[in-house]
């Protein structure tokens, strides 16, 4: 019985330490698809096998064993490489043209196309 | 008129696209992390190139004078290149340059200072490239100047006859 028990305990330990590694591996898959290879232009540190990249993929996954969260992770690597390593940009005063402007042009599409709708009709 | 209204606006976007696309195919693609100066370094503890045992950044950069830090790696190309420059700035200038051995091969890295001279102070290793990243660095070799633990000027890529006389202009 005390044996039984052992194993089920045992096993149940080893099933949480698995499930939380990667949960852990899950996270840094993600993180690493949104940062940019330091070396090799227009790939992702996750599709890139480059020196850096897997330096950068050891700071990710230490940085989530040490308890930080994904933006801690973003804000550190932003700090040293400025915004330029996060593929998706923050909304500033540079990149707002980049994010306003689809919207305007769908707006005015829209407009456009909802004013020749009811002329026509 | 209204119609020649319509007309000339579509014609003036698709001339401001023509435009921005012409001039897009003559820039640069590539793109370049900012160089990220000023701010203070983070702490590490780092294993000796030479010796066992390891050091701590704290002890290192401690003393208020200006230190030399060199991402350096014996299968870097530039870097043997760029060695020449640092004996010569050893030799001839008082400036403490660290070595930070990148994602290197221990017997390779250390046949490499044996063959062409030691222009560190002090070697460390940085084995899975994890300190170079605390740098902010992204290739190698790349030359830090710090003082008072902070870095006051980054130098990508191999360090020269001109990088060496400003170098020297920070230590006096």
């Amino acid at each position: 019985m005390k044996y039984i028990i052992f194993l089920l305990l045992f096993s149940s330990l080893t099933l949480i330490a698995n499930s939380q590694e990667i949960n852990n591996q899950d996270l840094v898959n993600k993180i690493s698809k949104n940062i940019r290879c330091l070396t090799c232009q227009g790939q992702s540190v996750y599709d890139s096998q480059s020196e850096f990249s897997e330096s950068i993929k050891i700071i990710i996954s230490n940085k989530i064993q040490e308890g930080k969260s994904e933006q801690d992770i973003y804000d550190f690597l932003v700090e040293k490489y400025g915004e330029w390593i996060i593929f998706e940009p923050k909304f500033n005063k540079n990149t707002f043209l980049l994010w306003v402007l689809p919207l305007l042009l769908f707006l005015v599409g829209g407009f456009l196309i909802f004013r020749n709708f009811k002329a026509v009709k | 008129m209204k119609k020649n209204f319509f007309i000339l606006g579509i014609i003036s976007v698709i001339f401001f696209f023509f435009i921005v696309f012409y001039l897009g195919l003559d820039k640069e693609n590539t793109y370049e992390p900012n160089i990220v100066t000023n701010k203070k370094i983070e702490s590490f503890t780092a294993e000796k190139l030479f010796e066992d045992g390891q050091v701590k950044s704290d002890n290192i950069f401690s003393e208020n004078k200006v230190y030399l830090l060199n991402i350096w790696a014996s299968w870097c190309l530039p870097c043997q290149k760029e060695h020449d420059f640092l004996m010569q700035l050893k030799n001839t200038h008082s400036i403490e340059i660290i070595g930070l051995n990148y994602k290197d091969k221990l017997s390779n890295a250390r046949k490499f200072i044996e063959e062409l001279g030691n222009p560190y102070a002090l070697s460390l290793r940085d084995k899975d490239g994890t300190i170079a990243i605390l740098f902010g660095a992204y290739g190698l070799p790349e030359t830090y100047i710090i003082k008072d633990k902070k870095i006051i000027k980054k130098y990508i890529g191999p360090i020269d006859n001109i990088s060496i006389k400003e170098i020297i202009t920070y230590t006096k």
